[in-house]
C-alpha cells in the first residue's frame, strides 16, 4: 500500500496538538483566565469561543481551558508538563496532511498570541520543536501498531516539510489504553513564530 | 461532534444489554426527529433530561463577556433542544452510578469518554453520579453505547424520575454498620429504573441507604425515601429490615424526612417503595413544580394519611417476583479481597506525607488487616489519566472495585494494610495524594456559575480559593477546626448541600454602589452527622471576596472560645446567631468600585459580575436607593426571627418572618411608586397585581416560585407554628427577600446586547 492509500484508509479526525512551554516555572496559570476572557471579548480568530473553565485545582490536569465550538484551547499541565493544547472538536475535511496543517496552524497561532499577551510577555515562551500530536477518536484511530504503521508515513511527510528531513524525532508515546499519541522533538528549540512562518511553505 | 458517531452502534451491539442498546437507538432517533422539527422542543427537553442530558450555562445563546451580552452564533442557528436551549450549545451529561459502585473497566471507560466527548475531566457529584461537561447532544448516543457496553446507563439520571439511588460507600466494610446495604440499594435502583410506576412524577425522587444511624455517609434524612439498616428478632430469628424515613429533601427550603416505618422487612422493601412511588405519582403536585416533591405531599396529607394511602396501595399491588428474587443474591453477596490481610509497618522509609495522609484518608475496615483509602478529588474533579491510574491501583492493591462518595471523592476498598505506603507513593505520582479527606479542606461545591444555568455566584471558584487557603493552614490547624465541613451552593437550590454543613454558603447577589456584587449567604448550624440530623439557617450575606475572611473569623472564634468537647453546632447555639452575625457585620460592606474593583468580579473569573448575564447596571454612581435600605431592614427582621426561634419562641419567630415578607413586598411597591395599602390583604393584592400577574417578579428559572411563599404565608398567617414550621417559614421569608433583591437588580440592569 502506498503512503497515500494508507492515509486514506485511516480517517484522522479530532487532532490535538500540544506545544510545550520552555520555562514553565515562570508561568502563573491564573493569568490565563483574563487572557482567555479577553480573547472571547475580542473575538480572536474566526472560531466561536464560548467560555473559560478553570481547572487549576486539578493536579496534572487541563489547567485553564478556553472552550470553543470548533476547538478548545488550554494552557494544559497534563503529565505535569505545561503547554498550549489545541483540541479540535469539529470534523476536518481533506487529507491527513491538510488536517495536520490546520491543527498546527491553530496551535502555533495561539502560542504566538499568548506569548504576546501582557500577562505572559517575557514569561511564557513555547518551544515549537517539542510537541505532541494526539488523535482524539479511539474508534477511527485506535492506538495500535497497525495504526502507527499506516499513519507514520503521512506524519513523517508532514514533519519533513515542517522541520526538515532528519531534523526531528517522531515517536509513538503512551500505553495502549491512551489515545494514539506521537511526540515530535527537534534538537534545538524553535520559536512558535518561526514555525508558524515555516508552515506557509509546507 | 464526533466523526465516528455512526460507527459505535455496530461495534458494540454484542456487548450492550439489549434494553440499553435499544435506549440509545431510541434516543438517537429522537435526536434525528428533533433536528427535523418533528418533535416538540418541550417534549424533547424532557426526553433528554430523562437520559441525563442537561443544559449548561449560556445555552440560550447569550453570554455576558464582561463588557456586553453577546450572541453565541452556533452553526445550527435557531434549532433548539428545549425551550431557550440551542442545539449546538455544550451540555452536561450525567451518568448514574447506583450506590456509587464502579469497577476498574468502568473507570477506564469513563476516562475515554471524558477525553473524547468532554474536556478531559470527569466530575463526581454529591449523589455519587459522574458528570461530563461541554458535551454535544449528538455525541450522547455514542457515549451511552460505550457506557452500556460496561453496564452503565444514563437513563433517568435527570428529569422527574427516580434519581441515582445512593448508599453509604463504606457498606460492607464499615465498622458501625448493621449489615451491608449494597445489594438492597442495587436491587432498588434497577427495580425502579424505567418502572412504569415511576414514569409519571411531577418532580424528581431520591432514595438513599445507610448501614447505620449515626454517620453521615448516606445522608438519609435529606431524601424522599431514606432507609437505615436495622435488624429485629422475629420468631426467634434475627431478621434484616430497614427503618424507613419519608419526605426529606433540601432544595430551596429543606425538609427533614420523617419516620414512616420502624421496621420494613427486607422482603417488603421493594413493594413498599413501589407503593410510595404510586401514591406520589397519583397525588403529587404536577402543575406547580415548586411544590411537587414528595415532601410537600407529606406536609399536605400528614404522615398518618400518607401511610394509610401507601399501605392501601401496597395491599392491591400485583405480585412481582422481582420483589424477592434478589434476596437469594443477598445471601451470596460478599465483597471479597484479592490479597491476604496484613499489618501496616511504619518504617522510616515511608514516603513523605504518608503519615498525614493516612490520618485523614485511611479507614480501618471491620475486616482486620484491611483498609479503605479515600482518594480526595479537588472539587470532585479527576482527569482521564488519573482515572486510568486509579483503575490500575484498584486492580493492584484492592479488589478492582471502587465507590464514589457524596463528598465527591472515590474510595478504594480492601487494601491490605501493609500495601498502604506503596499505594500512597503511586497515588502521589498520579497527583491523587490529596490529604484532608472529610476535613475542612475537603469542600463540596455544586457547579455554580461555572456551568449551571441557575448559578448566581461562583461556588467552585470560592471552593477552590478556600481549599487553597485552608490547605496552607491545615498542618497547623487545631483538630476541632480541621474536622469541620464546608459546603457551597451557587444558588439557593442546595445542590452543594449547604444546609447540612458546619459552614454552608449559597450564592446571592446584592446591588451596591450602582453595581451588582456577588455575595454568599453564610449558613451556620447544620449537622452533617446522624445522616444530616439538622439544618442550618442563613445569618447574613457577605461579599464573595470576603468569605475567606469570614471563615477565618468564625473558625478562629470557635477555636478561642469553645468549651471542652463542644461541637461547632453547640458553640453556635451557645453564643447565638446574633453574635455570629455581629462577628461578620463589618465584612458585609462593599468598597466603592474604583477603590476595590475586585469585589465586583467573582472568584476564578475576570469579567465584571452580572446576574442573569444581562449586563451591568447603568446606575454607577447613584446613591443607595430607599429600596436597598428597606430590603436590608427586612433581612434584619428575618434574622431576628431566627434568634426568636433559637430562644424557643416559634410563634413570634413565624410571625416576624411573615412580616418581613410583607415589608419586602411593600418595599417593592414603594419603589415602583405604587400606593401601599394599609392592610395585609391589600399589600398582597397589590403585589400580586403589579409584580406577580405582570411577571415582573419572575426570574427566568424559578418563575414566581418565591411569590408563592409569600402568598401561602399570608394565607396561613393565623396558623399556629412549632419549631419545624417556623424554621421553614424563616427559610421561605429569606428566599422571598432574596427574590425581591433579584427583582430589583434585574429591573434596574439594562440588557445591552451587541
Amino acid at each position: 500500500m502506498t503512503p497515500q492509500m494508507m492515509d486514506q484508509a485511516v480517517n484522522v479526525q479530532h487532532l490535538n496538538v500540544k506545544i510545550f512551554a520552555r520555562e514553565p516555572a515562570a508561568v502563573d496559570l491564573g493569568d490565563a483566565i483574563p487572557v482567555f476572557h479577553r480573547w472571547i471579548q475580542e473575538g480572536a480568530g474566526e472560531e466561536l469561543l464560548i467560555d473559560v473553565a478553570d481547572y487549576r485545582h486539578v493536579p496534572a490536569g487541563p489547567g485553564v481551558l478556553l472552550v470553543g465550538h470548533e476547538a478548545n484551547y488550554s494552557l494544559d499541565v497534563s503529565f505535569r508538563k505545561l503547554g498550549l493544547l489545541y483540541n479540535r472538536k469539529a470534523a476536518h475535511e481533506g487529507s491527513t496532511q491538510d488536517k495536520l496543517l490546520e491543527a498546527f496552524y491553530s496551535a502555533l497561532e495561539a502560542c504566538r498570541r499568548l506569548e504576546q499577551e501582557p500577562e505572559f510577555r517575557g514569561k511564557l515562551l513555547f518551544n515549537a520543536g517539542d510537541c505532541e500530536v494526539i488523535v482524539n477518536d479511539r474508534l477511527l484511530v485506535p492506538n495500535t501498531d497497525s495504526t502507527w504503521q499506516a499513519l507514520q508515513p503521512a506524519f513523517a511527510s508532514f514533519c519533513d516539510g515542517l522541520y526538515g528531513r532528519g531534523g526531528y524525532t517522531l515517536d509513538r508515546l503512551g500505553e495502549p489504553r491512551e489515545r494514539f499519541r506521537l511526540g515530535i522533538r527537534t534538537a534545538r528549540p524553535i520559536e512558535a513564530r518561526v514555525l508558524l512562518e515555516a508552515l506557509d511553505g509546507v | 461532534m464526533k466523526a465516528s458517531n455512526h460507527l459505535w452502534r455496530d461495534r458494540l451491539l454484542e456487548r450492550m444489554p439489549p434494553q440499553w442498546a435499544k435506549e440509545a437507538d431510541i434516543y438517537e432517533n429522537e435526536i434525528a426527529l428533533r433536528k427535523q422539527g418533528k418533535i416538540d422542543e418541550k417534549v424533547f427537553a424532557e426526553t433528554r433530561l430523562r437520559r441525563g442530558s442537561y443544559g449548561q450555562r449560556y445555552d440560550n445563546g447569550q453570554r455576558h463577556d464582561g463588557r456586553a451580552s453577546r450572541k453565541l452564533e452556533y452553526p445550527s442557528g435557531s434549532l433548539t433542544k428545549g425551550p431557550s436551549t440551542l442545539w449546538d450549545a455544550p451540555g452536561m451529561q450525567r451518568i448514574k452510578i447506583p450506590f456509587g459502585g464502579l469497577n476498574a473497566e468502568q473507570l477506564e471507560t469513563m476516562a475515554e469518554l471524558a477525553e473524547e466527548y468532554s474536556d478531559g475531566i470527569a466530575h463526581v457529584t454529591t449523589r455519587q453520579d459522574f458528570q461530563l461537561h461541554f458535551v454535544h447532544i449528538e455525541d450522547v448516543p455514542s457515549l451511552q453505547r460505550r457506557l452500556a457496553a460496561v453496564n452503565i446507563t444514563t437513563r433517568e439520571a435527570c428529569g422527574n424520575t427516580v434519581r441515582n439511588v445512593t448508599a453509604c460507600p463504606y457498606a460492607g466494610i464499615c465498622r458501625d454498620q448493621t449489615f451491608d446495604v449494597t445489594p438492597y440499594a442495587k436491587a432498588t435502583a434497577y427495580f425502579l429504573l424505567g418502572h412504569p410506576d415511576t414514569q409519571n412524577f411531577g418532580r424528581k425522587f431520591k432514595i438513599a441507604f445507610s448501614g447505620c444511624r449515626d454517620n453521615a455517609c448516606a445522608l438519609t434524612r435529606i431524601h424522599d425515601i431514606g432507609l437505615i439498616a436495622v435488624t429485629r428478632e422475629i420468631d426467634g430469628r434475627m431478621r434484616r429490615g430497614f427503618e424507613m424515613y419519608v419526605g426529606g429533601g433540601l432544595g430551596t427550603v429543606p425538609y427533614q424526612a420523617k419516620l414512616f416505618e420502624e421496621f420494613v422487612p427486607e422482603e417488603e422493601l421493594l413493594p413498599l417503595c413501589q407503593a410510595i412511588c404510586r401514591v406520589f405519582a397519583r397525588l403529587g403536585e404536577k402543575k406547580n413544580r415548586n411544590t411537587a416533591r414528595l415532601k410537600f405531599l407529606v406536609v399536605k396529607l400528614g404522615m398518618d394519611e400518607l401511610k394509610r394511602l401507601v399501605m392501601e396501595e401496597r395491599a392491591i399491588l400485583p405480585h412481582d417476583e422481582r420483589w424477592t428474587d434478589y434476596l437469594q443474591d443477598v445471601e451470596r453477596y460478599d465483597d471479597k479481597p484479592v490479597k491476604p490481610p496484613s499489618l501496616l509497618q511504619i518504617t522510616p522509609a515511608a514516603p513523605e506525607g504518608f503519615m498525614a495522609w493516612r490520618q485523614t484518608n485511611v479507614y480501618a475496615q471491620r475486616q482486620s488487616g484491611y483498609a479503605t483509602v479515600t482518594v480526595a478529588l479537588p472539587l470532585g474533579d479527576i482527569t482521564a489519566t488519573q482515572l486510568r491510574k486509579l483503575a490500575d491501583l484498584g486492580r493492584k492493591y484492592g479488589n478492582g472495585t471502587f465507590r464514589s462518595t457524596v463528598e465527591q471523592n472515590i474510595i478504594l476498598r480492601w487494601v491490605s494494610e501493609a500495601d498502604l505506603p506503596a499505594l500512597f507513593a503511586e497515588l502521589k505520582e498520579a497527583g491523587l495524594d490529596e490529604g484532608g479527606a472529610g476535613t475542612i479542606v475537603d469542600i463540596s461545591a455544586c457547579p455554580g456559575t461555572d456551568t449551571c444555568k441557575l448559578g448566581i455566584s461562583s461556588s467552585r471558584g470560592l471552593a477552590g480559593e478556600l481549599r487553597t487557603r485552608l490547605s496552607e493552614q491545615s498542618a497547623a490547624m487545631d483538630e476541632a477546626v480541621r474536622n469541620l465541613h464546608i459546603k457551597i451552593s451557587g444558588c439557593f437550590n442546595s445542590c452543594g448541600q449547604h444546609h447540612i454543613a458546619d459552614l454552608g454558603f449559597y450564592g446571592v447577589s446584592r446591588h451596591k454602589n450602582g453595581y451588582t456584587v456577588p455575595h454568599f449567604q453564610v449558613v451556620l448550624g447544620g449537622q452533617w452527622t446522624e445522616n444530616a440530623g439538622s439544618y442550618g439557617l442563613a445569618i447574613g450575606a457577605v461579599p464573595s471576596k470576603r468569605i475567606p475572611e469570614a471563615v477565618n473569623r468564625i473558625t478562629g472564634r470557635y477555636l478561642a472560645e469553645r468549651q471542652k468537647g463542644e461541637s461547632f453546632q453547640a458553640f453556635v447555639r451557645r453564643i447565638g446567631k446574633g453574635e455570629c452575625r455581629k462577628m461578620l457585620d463589618d465584612l458585609t460592606a462593599v468598597p466603592q468600585h474604583d477603590a476595590e474593583p475586585s469585589f465586583y468580579v467573582d472568584w476564578a473569573d475576570a469579567r465584571e459580575y452580572t446576574i442573569g448575564d444581562m449586563g451591568t447596571g447603568e446606575c454607577a454612581g447613584e446613591v443607595v436607593s430607599p429600596i436597598e435600605f428597606a430590603l436590608a431592614a427586612c433581612e434584619r427582621e428575618v434574622f431576628e426571627a431566627q434568634l426568636l426561634l433559637d430562644r424557643g419562641d416559634a410563634e413570634t419567630a413565624a410571625r416576624q418572618a411573615y412580616q418581613s415578607m410583607q415589608k419586602s413586598a411593600m418595599a417593592l411597591l414603594e419603589w415602583k411608586n405604587i400606593p401601599v395599602p394599609h392592610t395585609a390583604d391589600g399589600v398582597v393584592e397589590q403585589f400580586r397585581a403589579h409584580f406577580y400577574d405582570t411577571q415582573l417578579f419572575f426570574d427566568p428559572f424559578t418563575g414566581g416560585k418565591f411569590a408563592h411563599y409569600y402568598f401561602a404565608a399570608h394565607q396561613h398567617a393565623g396558623d399556629r407554628h412549632d419549631a419545624e414550621t417556623a424554621h421553614r417559614l424563616i427559610e421561605e421569608a429569606q428566599l422571598f427577600i432574596e427574590a425581591c433583591h433579584s427583582c430589583y437588580g434585574r429591573v434596574i440592569a439594562q440588557p445591552a446586547t451587541v
